[in-house]
């Protein structure tokens, strides 16, 4: 072989030997920024096919995770719950980063699956209807959980898991502490704190504190003021015996 | 009797004829008819948007953005890959290397200039491409703002029309995009390497996708060689091959998750930029050592 060549080869070690330690911080400052977060195990691979799991590996996994989130949008049409899921499964995986594919696979398991479940004609008992049900209810819940810890910071899928909370699984308490944690990461819609003293009104031995909250949002001004705020409001009054004098005049159309 | 022209002292370092090969070079990339892969480029992304025309604005902006930067990706790369690997073979077979190198140009500037044409081809091809995207991109929120508009008073849109800007240009774009010209040059410096003692461009080409395959898992050999205590010594000779010959591609891969809306901060996208850089030089100066010593 060439002298040079192996002179070359050498260089190449030694440059190799140097620039690890950069490299290796580097890699970390990009973890803490959010970058390199999709994990590529055995699990994903059989999840996604071999080819898909090399091009994925090449560096183009956004146009994998595209692909597979195109096709459970197509399987959603079909109603084929089971292989969308596995799309979902594989796209979120490749795109930890993307909110759009936590948010809609959380959506089409929790609200669309779950409802189709419960509708199923082929199984006439009810009991099994509504256990399939919650099963889809909890896929969906696990997308979101699994979707807040890769983007802590940010406040959309805190605000879709209140709202699953809310809605489906009537969690009042699980519903506030998720819009409680959603108002605290920067960019939150407006009405997560609200929404959170809400929830918190409904949530049993909580009532006092949620009073506390409700009142501190109606001494902030006349745009505060809005219905359910005043509902809940004059319930909680109620419901805590507050002295007369210290009632906040509800306008009787808001009272419950 | 006219006076002799006075003889010009020749220069140990000539910008001047780095530049005259570099053009040309360039010139002859280009009568190769390399830009026709434009067209397909243009007709990828226009396809996917028109495809996703029936999903939500978030969605039509994710695919067409996720579409245009993983062709800028692809294309780059093969540009660079195959450009870089035809370079030296061919001079050698048009024996244009050696009516250069009869010339006093040393084999710096010679192996210089090409590699700039090569660079600024990467660099004239991911321009056209940005400028394609970035009209394409700016078709559909032009079409996705109309859409919103239709019959709804404008006082009520300011959110929406904030979501649809917000989903389509978020100014990350631009240091992705300033990473995949850095990925497809270093690419192409380490194309160059090779094929500075390959014997011939198929075994650069099929040597330079293979190196680009595995530096992508770079990282995870990197992490077994230095976690394993309990390895057997072959197999961490080979992992210490594999981290120190190999470079990090996942270092210069930060495009999928900015895509999404990941912001890059600037002082991370300036260390990202500069180990490019600092590969790309390195890569050059090897490749021209090897070169340098080589019969031709």
């Amino acid at each position: 072989m060439n002298r040079r060549v192996v002179i070359a080869f050498g260089m190449l070690l030694v440059f190799g030997a140097l620039r690890m330690p950069f490299e290796r911080q580097l890699e970390a400052e990009h973890k803490a920024a959010y970058f390199h977060g999709a994990k590529f195990d055995l699990g994903l691979r059989e999840q996604i096919g071999q080819m898909a799991f090399l091009a994925a590996l090449s560096g183009f996994r956004s146009l994998v995770a595209d692909g597979l989130y195109l096709h459970a949008h197509a399987l959603w049409e079909r109603t084929e719950w089971g292989r969308m899921k596995l799309n979902f499964d594989g796209a979120v995986a490749l795109q930890p980063r993307c909110i759009l594919f936590w948010d809609q696979a959380a959506w089409h398991m929790a609200f669309n699956a779950s409802i189709a479940a419960y509708e199923d004609k082929n199984q006439p008992r009810e009991a099994l209807r509504i256990k399939a049900q919650r099963e889809y209810w909890k896929l969906g819940e696990d997308y979101l959980v699994r979707g807040i810890a890769n983007n802590p910071d940010n406040p959309t899928l805190y605000d879709r898991l209140g709202f699953l909370y809310r809605e489906k699984f009537k969690d009042h308490c699980k519903s506030a502490e998720t819009y409680a944690r959603c108002a605290k990461v920067p960019g939150a819609p407006v009405y997560a704190k609200r929404f959170a003293a809400y929830e918190l009104a409904q949530c049993p031995g909580h009532e006092r504190e949620a009073y506390e909250q409700l009142r501190t949002f109606y001494f902030m001004g006349k745009d505060e003021h809005l219905p359910t705020l005043l509902k809940w409001l004059g319930k909680l009054q109620e419901k805590l015996e507050i002295p007369p004098e210290q009632k906040i005049a509800i306008p009787p159309a808001s009272n419950p | 009797m006219t006076a002799a022209p006075a003889a010009t002292k020749h220069k140990l370092f000539s910008p001047a004829r780095v530049s005259a090969i570099a053009s040309n070079t360039l010139l002859e990339l280009v009568r190769l008819k390399v830009f026709y892969f434009m067209l397909l480029f243009a007709l990828l992304i226009i396809g996917s948007s028109a495809f996703t025309s029936k999903f939500s604005f978030q969605e039509q902006f994710q695919v067409l953005k996720d579409v245009s930067l993983g062709a800028m990706s692809i294309f780059t790369w093969l540009l660079a890959v195959l450009a870089t690997a035809m370079l030296l073979p061919k001079d050698i077979e048009d024996r244009t290397l050696y009516t250069i190198l009869a010339k006093p140009v040393p084999r710096f500037e010679y192996l210089l200039g090409k590699f700039l044409g090569v660079l600024f081809l990467l660099f004239i091809a991911i321009s056209l491409m940005s400028a394609v995207f970035v009209v394409v991109l700016y078709t559909r929120e032009q079409t996705a703002l109309a859409e919103a508009s239709r019959g709804v008073p404008p006082n009520l849109l300011t959110d929406e029309i904030r979501q649809i800007r917000a989903s389509a240009f978020n100014s990350n774009l631009l240091p992705g995009i300033v990473i995949i010209y850095l990925k497809a040059a270093l690419c192409a410096a380490l194309t160059l390497l090779l094929s500075t003692f390959a014997s011939s461009w198929i075994f650069t080409i099929i040597t330079s996708v293979v190196v680009y395959l595995i530096g992508h898992i770079q990282p995870i050999a990197r992490e077994a060689y230095l976690a394993s205590a309990t390895v057997a010594p072959l197999t961490k000779i080979f992992l210490a091959l594999v981290s120190l010959l190999i470079p990090d591609l996942t270092a210069l891969s930060l495009v999928d998750d900015i895509v999404v809306g990941n912001a890059i901060p600037m002082l991370l996208f300036a260390k990202t930029a500069a180990l490019g850089g600092i590969y790309v030089c390195f890569y050059f100066l090897v490749g021209y050592f090897v070169f340098s010593g080589k019969e031709l």
